[in-house]
């Protein structure tokens, strides 16, 4: 375990460093350039000279790489080129509303998918099974931004239950958890459904039948943690779609999380925010990753650790 | 081994049969249709040019039309009717699902069955790209590589192959190693063919329905990915309509003229739906596990 564990580490660390790399070459060769930005349009090209000298910009592209890097080793994610703030302060700050939405995305997609998943096992090959497994497809084939705009215009706009858009108490984390959480509630219901058909299937829920407890006990007590577990396993697995979700997200909803941030910085091409929050989101999806496959053993002990 | 070939020739038409057996998939191919058609006659079928800004298109206020007998879909910001926009929006919808779609898929295949296949360093490299690739936020990387290029169609098709094929790569490397380890492979092998036989004529013809399959529901993550690229100004540019920037350009007056922002909505939607249940029908016609399962 212990062994497995450290390989897995090193693995993650070297494949963030190839993500760092490649996020790196990619804004470096890319067409757009930064000191443009930061200068303006009416500098000479005295002054773009001079930023460009400033930033290091100047140097060749592995000498700037390796002072990106020294600089992470010591924690420094950079300065913000249009900002002059830290860049790890800024996402620093942005975080906790991030984590907040994504929160609430786990909450509704788990709420949502596990009971529809549930209701549709129990009523299999029914009209009401049919209906929710199409409604399934329909969730994962409705784009965030759609679904967010509808139910913008459905319960804010038109019966004005919640804010329009903004943060600050439960009510504005309603609709954009909801629009986070409705494309992954169609996968986990799908699979709870597969998942509890399977479970009901078994010798032990037959036995539990014949001993004479009744139906709605065996579904609660023996079904459903048995059926649950597997897919609970695999909410790491989601971390890196929300990290896409949010950017759309929190744009829809004018939620001040990293996603903001990070469109922000890709429109101004403010390269240490872009590098920054990518590898932020990164090391987010590898931890994910792995605690998706530390947790699947102890759901399911035929599955080993390799 | 005639065996093999025999059925694999016979399948397409047994595949197609069950598949039209199941109303979802019909729904689904019937949905596909229409876009088509609508996307191919657009220049007959639109009612008005759809960059064209109508004399009679707004209101006096200047406020667009909503939907009535002249203008079915109504009409947007700038007077142009969005019916008209719509079916010139679904040829780049369609255009981006099959070019980007078909590069990932290659691409895909490529590094899937090469790493499969060969093992050793080869395949332990481009399974450490994929595994890099896998930590990327995809969503995140498509719209910096969209925003900082200057997007055209190809470009913004260009962008999501190069996110998209991850997935696909991951599938057909598990299919492949499977495969070949397989008796018939190994039989092979002593009876004397070469690699390039095994490879082309065993293992390449087994992955087929795989692609077929991811093939389809890629159309689907596709068709999505476009529409949130437009959305958010990075993808196809306005004035080539494309669903998504129809969205675009319209979001800011959706609380006074929702059908601007439902109608290309729904239609995004329903696209999407209709290749993942043709897909997901596929999945159960051609793998052979599924069959007689629900």
């Amino acid at each position: 375990m212990a062994a497995y564990l450290a390989r897995r580490l090193i693995q993650s660390v070297l494949i963030l460093l190839g993500v760092s790399f490649i996020t790196f070459l990619l804004l470096y060769v890319l067409p757009a350039d930064p000191v443009r930005q930061i200068a303006g349009r009416a500098a000479t090209a005295q002054t773009v000279e001079n930023i460009r000298q400033q930033l290091g910009l100047d140097q060749p592209f592995l000498v700037q790489y390796g002072r990106y890097l020294g600089n992470l080793l010591h924690g420094d994610l950079g300065r913000s080129y249009l900002q002059k703030t830290d860049v790890a302060e800024l996402i620093w700050s942005r975080l906790p509303a991030s984590l907040l939405l994504m929160a609430g995305g786990i909450a509704c997609e788990l709420v949502l998918g596990l009971t529809l998943g549930v209701i549709a096992a129990l009523w299999r090959g029914r009209a009401l099974d049919q209906g929710l497994m199409v409604g399934s497809f329909v969730a994962v084939s409705a784009p965030q931004f759609v679904v967010g705009l509808l139910l913008l215009y459905v319960f804010a706009v038109r019966l004005g239950w919640f804010p329009i858009g903004g943060y600050g108490t439960f009510a504005h984390l309603v609709l954009p958890a909801l629009t986070l959480g409705i494309l992954g509630s169609g996968w986990y219901s799908r699979m709870m459904r597969s998942s509890m058909i399977e479970v009901l299937r078994a010798d032990y829920i037959r036995t539990a039948r014949a001993k004479g407890l009744d139906r709605a006990r065996v579904i609660l007590r023996h079904a459903l943690p048995n059926a649950i577990l597997p897919i609970v396993a695999m909410i790491g697995i989601d971390i890196g779609i929300f990290m896409g979700g949010i950017v759309v997200v929190e744009s829809v909803f004018g939620w001040p999380g990293m996603g903001q941030l990070a469109w922000q910085a890709i429109q101004r091409v403010d390269i240490p925010i872009i590098m920054g929050v990518t590898l932020v989101s990164a090391t987010a999806i590898v931890l994910g990753n792995l605690l998706a496959d530390l947790i699947a053993p102890l759901v399911d002990p035929r599955i080993k650790l390799r | 081994m005639t065996d093999v070939t025999a059925s694999a020739t016979k399948a397409p038409a047994g595949a197609l049969r069950r598949l039209l057996r199941r109303k979802l998939a019909i729904l689904g191919l019937a949905i596909i249709a229409v876009v088509v058609l609508g996307a191919l006659f657009a220049p007959w079928i639109a009612p008005y040019a759809p960059e064209e800004q109508l004399f009679d298109g707004l209101t006096l206020e200047g406020a667009p039309l909503a939907p009535d007998a002249t203008f079915i879909f109504g009409t947007d910001l700038l007077g142009r009717d969005l019916f008209s926009r719509m079916l010139y929006g679904a040829q780049t919808s369609l255009v981006i699902g099959v070019v980007a779609n078909g590069i990932a898929l290659a691409i895909g295949t490529l590094i899937g069955v090469t790493a499969g296949f060969f093992r050793g360093w080869i395949g332990g490299g481009l399974m450490r790209l994929t595994d890099l690739m896998m930590a990327f936020p995809a969503l995140l990387l498509a719209i910096c590589l969209a925003a900082i290029f200057t997007p055209s169609l190809w470009i913004v098709a260009m962008v999501i192959a190069l996110v998209n094929w991850v997935q696909t790569a991951r599938v057909i490397y598990t299919e492949t190693t499977a495969l070949a380890e397989r008796e018939f492979i190994a039989a092979e092998r002593t009876l004397g063919a070469g690699t390039g036989r095994i490879l082309f004529r065993h293992i390449l013809p087994h992955l087929v329905p795989t692609v077929i399959v991811w093939g389809t529901l890629g159309i689907s993550t596709t068709v999505l990915l476009e529409a949130t690229l437009s959305f958010l100004g990075v993808g196809v540019q306005p004035p080539t309509p494309s669903w998504g920037n129809i969205i675009f350009e319209n979001q800011t007056y959706f609380q006074a003229a929702p059908w601007l922002v439902f109608i290309p909505g729904a239609a995004i939607v329903l696209l999407a739906l209709a290749f993942n249940l043709v897909g997901d029908a596929l999945r159960d016609v051609l793998d052979p596990t599924q069959r007689g399962r629900d």
